[in-house]
């Protein structure tokens, strides 16, 4: 009888380290869920939006501006915390972004654009500082490219760092025309020119 | 001494018992037509290399030993081949797009650079897939030379 009750002991704590187990699984999916939610959410807001005179494309690339500029901000004061949230919400915008009203040769170009520029903010949302600005880098060569496609009413400042990645080089956007480095932060904040400006 | 008994015992069966979970296993017999050898001239020395040190996690077709058939090694392989995969994937390099490609091989040439790829977790075990300082240079080198041309 004892032996039989300890074998039915452990037969049911392997059940439960098992179900333990499988159900792992099952939150990621239903984690996934509210995020899906936020983006609808987001959409709302948008529609709701004063400009209705711009099209939806213009006011999503604005976001993607605007989201980009505080990833450079984080990184400028050399804030890893700030920079991974920024490049967490920049990944939200890439996907809410709507190509519809471009041409279809634009819109393959901008498809490029965006499914590279999307990796670079994802890893910026989850890497140490000098990983954020290897993709830093690229994703501002993204942002510039996009930029000479879809246009922006902002007023930006197009940078550039002669000294970052081995001396090769490296652009950023900017909305103050003061050199403030997002490549070095403290190390080297004055390092750099504009280049160009945009509007 | 009674409560490590059962202690034991509950793993053993745990063991035993995950064994029958199913996972999926990355194989394939085919090399698509986008492979990066196929797409790109890779010198054989190259290939090699990339072959063993490089294609377990990041393409179609893993090369199992058989521990890694038994779980939680299983499990644990399976997630980093998922995520290598999602990362950069060979098999589907003529699908990238240049400016894909660029990023991709700038990535590739950064974590070898900085010793961060192969994982150690994976050179611990898969010692012939260690890349000596020649090795690197080589591919570093090679993986430079294609992106310049892209």
């Amino acid at each position: 009888m004892r032996k039989l009750k300890k074998t039915i002991g452990i037969l049911t704590m392997t059940l439960v380290t098992l179900t333990a187990m499988s159900c792992k699984d099952g939150k990621k999916e239903g984690a996934a869920e509210p995020m899906s939610n936020e983006m609808h959410q987001e959409d709302g807001n948008n529609q709701d939006g004063s400009k209705q005179m711009a099209n939806a494309g213009s006011n999503a690339s604005d976001a993607i501006i605007d989201n980009y500029l505080k990833i450079k901000n984080a990184l400028v004061a050399d804030n890893q915390v700030k920079a991974a949230e920024a490049g967490g919400n920049l990944v939200a915008d890439f996907d809410d972004f709507d190509k519809a009203s471009y041409s279809s040769e634009e819109q393959q170009e901008l498809t490029d654009i965006i499914e590279d520029a999307k990796e670079h903010a994802e890893h910026i949302s989850e890497s140490p500082m000098e990983h954020q600005r290897e993709h830093f880098d690229i994703l501002s060569k993204d942002v510039i490219d996009m930029i000479a496609i879809t246009g922006t009413d902002k007023k930006l400042y197009q940078d550039f760092c002669p000294m970052y990645n081995d001396n090769k080089g490296a652009q950023w956007l900017s909305a103050s025309k003061e050199i403030k480095n997002p490549y070095y932060g403290s190390k080297m904040m004055g390092c750099g020119e504009v280049q160009k400006e945009i509007n | 001494m009674k409560i490590i008994k059962i202690i034991v015992l509950v793993l053993l069966v745990a063991f035993v018992g995950i064994q029958f979970i199913p996972t999926s296993r990355n194989l394939s017999s085919t090399v698509p037509k986008t492979d990066f050898m196929l797409v790109n001239k890779v010198p054989t020395t190259i290939q090699n290399k990339l072959q063993i040190s490089c294609y377990d996690c990041h393409s179609n077709n893993t090369g199992y030993p058989w521990y890694n058939k038994i779980q939680p090694a299983a499990w644990f392989l399976e997630d980093h081949i998922k995520e290598g995969k999602a990362e950069l994937n060979f098999n589907e390099w003529g699908e990238y797009s240049d400016r894909r490609k660029n990023s991709k091989l700038r990535s590739i040439i950064s974590q070898i650079e900085d010793d961060e790829m192969p994982l150690d977790s994976y050179t611990l075990i898969h010692t012939d897939a260690n890349l000596s300082e020649t090795d690197k240079k080589e591919i570093i080198k090679y993986m430079t030379q294609l992106k310049n041309n892209l």
